[in-house]
């Protein structure tokens, strides 16, 4: 016998012929209260996990099928000012985005930009200092950013290698639990979900930032 | 009220206090206390070391020996957790129909004492006196198995002159463990010793609890370390002063 | 296995003063931080029913979902590889890194490799692993065996991983402190080129969903990340007990498992991936499926529900044992109350003194089963084991055997007990004045050589009963 064969007729033997089927009860909270202010609570938990959180207001643009205003449905100048000064908290020089990153939202001062476009390869992220990207959800209750490689991310690698990310949330994009993240991304795609930068517990259990991922996380929430 | 009283063999030999004092708190507060004459053990030690087929008689024996009796309590949280816990697994690895409808007969009906006043007879202050400064120690059957709680501390805090001090890391095991105490006794003693320390720390004269088993360890401990700790169960403690 | 039973394993971890103060300082820190976060979550006790629920839901049809998930990790371009038993699932992952003609892997932790012992199957194919998780490194760096699921390290203070870097980094920095930050950035430092140069890489995985073939790794630092992300050939050896049934259930352990493992209200990263994805990621994903033991766990149905697991370590957390003991006293990668119901089963309760003395290495307090997230019963499932390695033994005589039979027999008839208890009054008040016990004769020594024990009582209580309530 096969070795698949084999493991699946020691189930069936184990389980033997009667199945009682089990029923999942799901009482447990999948929405937030409708009250919860949920960017603030998003920032702020967020920020609990080290991210640094920022906030800007961007007038909602109206969104043309598949002009640059699909990816960003707000007026890109008070948020590419707002990267710009959250750039300018750091000590990045040089930045990579994704291939469908927009012009409009590149910050305005003198960066070393390079666009994955064609795919860079990983010694060229090693040597850039930070990424930008959108991201395709998040979680308020968490902190939690998601990246399913879709819009405004790009490949997982990007927000892997570099230092710093820096990672725009709509809050539209904001959802309050993680029932709520779960049926709302797409289950297809790879996903990445980040909350907060890169951390160990594994010196005497105390949380220390800094391992292999990005060291500074930097959120830019879209109001 | 009639109650059954349900000893168990190791209070019955070694801590014949502990029940004496049960009787007097209960018929002090009126009810009349029985004693099965018949009882022998729970079977506890058996179960948990692993002798469970040796285990099925003393528990067929459990039921019969208190079957006609609408209360039963114990000084002893563990053993209450036996009947009340595993006495149906006992049946259930038995095979033993009869016996199974037996033991759903009579184990609900067997409280821990400190349960007992609280939820059956409803009584915190059971008009005792003690004045002595006292730390409480919620053994882990009575505080996970059977779910006491507060029923014993707030039994302690009604009692007169009682000075109740919070233990720290108070829910965490003292080692005890029946045969474990034994068979892992340089382990049992590492965790009996944190006990003690902790209890010679609140600064009590009175370490209390409601299993005497957990109390002759940390006890035994305590009094090889010439500490002037005394251990006693809670129910003597609320017995003090009833007769006088 | 030649190693010591627990209670011999123990003591001689009880003699380092050391480790206890390590183990009692990290775990002080970690059960504080899940009670917090615990705290937060009006619904816990529902979602451990359902984590419960839909643990027991995959292992109740395991076979269904098994097949389900093959299908959709075939669909999604990966493939699937079954292993019976720990050579075989090294055989196949030996067979993929030499397909792959690399002599070196990147490997994220996993307690299943750690089980199968996969990599010292590699050292003797002549691959080398580098372990990227930093508890992993500071073991794999310092020679040493894992002491805790999560923490492997947790044995190791700040100075002596330190030290341990100094000595065993060639690239460790000069003037490394003991500050874990730069610990975690030296860590950072030595593994970068292995990263981004790796071409095979090996994981386990926390979850996999068979409704959708996702494959989940939850995890802190990124190199997890690293690994699942950037080498070509991706290997995957995941134990059949970690399917989940569907895509929704991962809602619920999602929540259950950072606030039990690292009290965290979400582990920094989590990497859901299916298959391979053009452009992105490993152009080659193989899942290597793990029984070694599972199904013979599965037919016994209460030590089966110790494959719920999902190896948060809330239970070790909690221990007192594995507080005082630590890891290495359990002889197993799996420690502390999880690895004394596991390790009997996936090795057999009588496969050797390790096995043999796990199921006792409890004095089954249920701080554990307080705690467990998918809700195992593991006082429960303990004393299940004693009574196997009890009806395992029942051929041979021992000391122990006689005592319970004997015990067994008087308390069959009360008359004997009253007999037993009026000599042992009798005998007590001949050759004991003090009210304490200080010596006694084996096997009772055990108990006084640190204890004393209370003399018996000249009256029992039902001799006190009958005198003073049953006037003749
Ligand atoms: S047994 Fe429960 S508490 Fe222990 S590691 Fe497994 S899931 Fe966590």
């Amino acid at each position: 016998m096969d070795a698949k064969s084999e493991i699946l007729s020691r189930i069936r033997t184990a389980l033997g012929p009667d199945r009682t089927p089990v029923d999942v009860p799901r009482t447990y909270t999948r929405t937030t209260p409708e009250t919860d202010d949920i960017p603030t609570l998003f920032a702020t938990r967020a920020a609990d996990y080290q991210a640094r959180v920022r906030r800007v207001t961007a007038q909602p643009t109206l969104a043309g099928p598949g002009g640059p205003t699909a990816l960003i449905p707000f007026d890109p100048v008070p948020v590419a000012a707002a990267i710009t000064d959250l750039l300018k908290t750091t000590h990045v020089r040089s930045l990579v985005v994704p291939a469908d990153f927009p012009e409009a939202l590149l910050p305005q001062d003198n960066y070393v930009i390079r666009r994955d476009d064609p795919p860079l390869p990983v010694a060229d992220l090693d040597t850039t200092d930070a990424v930008l990207t959108g991201c395709a959800a998040a979680i308020a209750e968490t902190g939690t950013i998601i990246l399913n490689a879709g819009p405004l991310q790009g490949r997982r690698a990007l927000t892997l290698i570099p230092d710093t990310h820096l990672c725009l949330v709509r809050a539209d994009q904001i959802v309050g639990t993680v029932p709520e993240a779960l049926s709302t991304v797409d289950a297809t795609a790879p996903l990445t979900w980040i909350s907060g930068p890169s951390a160990t517990s594994d010196i005497e259990l105390h949380r220390v930032e800094g391992v292999h991922g990005p060291r500074t996380l930097l959120i830019l929430i879209i109001d | 009220m009639r109650i059954g009283l349900f000893v168990t063999c190791f209070n019955d030999t070694l801590f014949p206090a502990s029940a004496r004092a049960v009787v007097r708190v209960l018929e002090r507060l009126g009810h009349e206390v029985v004693f099965p004459r018949s009882q022998t053990c729970c079977g506890q030690l058996h179960f948990n070391t692993g002798y469970q087929r040796e285990c099925v008689p003393l528990v067929a024996k459990f039921a019969a020996d208190f079957a006609d009796l609408d209360h039963v309590v114990s000084p002893s949280a563990s053993c209450v957790a036996m009947v009340r816990e595993h006495h149906p697994r006992v049946a259930e690895v038995a095979r033993d129909p009869g016996l199974a409808r037996a033991v759903a007969e009579t184990a609900p009906r067997v409280r821990e004492f400190t349960e007992f006043l609280v939820d059956v007879l409803g009584v915190t202050d059971v008009g005792a006196t003690f004045a002595h400064r006292v730390t409480y120690h919620p053994t882990c059957h009575g505080l996970r198995v059977l779910g006491l709680a507060d029923r014993p501390t707030a039994l302690l805090r009604a009692v007169r002159g009682l000075r109740l001090l919070d233990l720290p890391e108070a829910t965490q095991c003292c080692g005890f463990g029946g045969t474990f105490a034994l068979k892992n006794a340089d382990t049992s003693v590492a965790m009996g010793a944190d006990k003690a320390r902790h209890v010679v720390d609140t600064g009590a004269e009175v370490l209390a609890a409601v299993d005497n088993s957990c109390l002759m360890h940390v006890g035994g401990l305590l009094s090889r370390n010439r500490s002037a700790v005394r251990v006693m169960h809670v129910a003597e403690i609320l017995a003090n002063g009833a007769d006088a | 296995m030649g190693m010591p039973a627990f209670p011999e394993a123990a003591r001689t971890a009880l003699a380092d003063g050391q480790l206890r103060a390590n183990l009692r300082t990290a775990t002080g820190t970690i059960r504080a931080k899940r009670a917090a976060v615990v705290a937060e979550r009006a619904d816990w006790e529902q979602l451990r029913e359902a984590g419960r629920a839909i643990k027991d839901q995959a292992l109740h049809d395991l076979d269904t979902h098994l097949l389900r998930l093959e299908e959709q990790v075939t669909a999604a371009g990966g493939v699937v590889h079954w292993a019976r038993d720990a050579a075989e699932a090294n055989r196949i992952v030996v067979g993929l890194v030499r397909a792959a003609a690399a002599d070196e892997v990147v490997k994220v932790k996993s307690m299943a490799t750690q089980e199968i012992e996969l990599n010292e199957a590699l050292a003797a194919a002549g691959i080398t692993a580098h372990e990227t998780d930093l508890a992993e490194l500071i073991v794999q760096l310092g020679h040493d065996r894992p002491s805790h699921i999560l923490v492997p390290a947790i044995h190791r203070n700040r100075s002596q991983i330190r030290d341990l870097f100094q000595r065993e980094m060639p690239d460790a920095p000069p003037g490394l402190t003991d500050d874990p930050v730069a610990l975690a950035g030296a860590a950072r430092e030595h593994l970068r080129r292995k990263f981004l140069a790796a071409r095979v890489a090996i994981s386990g995985a926390n979850f996999a969903v068979a409704e959708t073939g996702s494959l989940v790794v939850v995890e802190s630092e990124g190199n997890g990340r690293m690994c699942l992300t950037l080498p070509e050939v991706l290997i995957s050896v995941v134990g059949i007990e970690k399917v989940i049934p569907t895509w929704q259930d991962l809602e619920v352990m999602l929540q259950l498992l950072p606030r039990s493992a690292t009290g965290e209200r979400m582990n920094p990263y989590t990497t859901i991936w299916r298959g391979t994805t053009p452009g992105d990621g490993p152009r080659e994903f193989h899942l290597v499926l793990l029984d070694n033991g599972r199904t013979a766990a599965l037919a016994d149905e209460i030590g089966r529900d110790a494959l719920r697991c999902i190896r948060c370590s809330a239970c070790l957390n909690v221990c007192p044992v594995y507080e005082r003991t630590g890891g290495h006293a359990y002889g197993s990668v799996y420690p502390g109350p999880i690895g004394a119901i596991l390790t009997p089963q996936l090795r057999g309760v009588d496969a050797d003194p390790v096995a043999k003395s796990l199921p006792y290495a409890s004095t089954l307090c249920g701080a554990c089963y307080e705690v467990c997230p998918v809700m195992i019963d593991i006082p429960k499932a303990l004393v299940h084991l004693r009574a196997k390695v009890v009806d395992a033994n029942r051929a041979n005589p021992s000391p122990e055997r006689t005592a319970m039979k004997v015990a067994a027999w008087i308390f069959a008839r009360t008359r004997r007990l009253e007999l037993l208890q009026r000599l042992t009054a009798r005998v007590a008040s001949l050759l004991f004045r003090k009210p304490t016990i200080t010596r006694l004769p084996p096997p009772l020594s055990r108990w006084t050589e640190t204890r004393d024990a209370p003399t018996p009582p000249p009256e029992p209580f039902r001799d006190w009963w009958s005198r003073t309530r049953e006037e003749p």
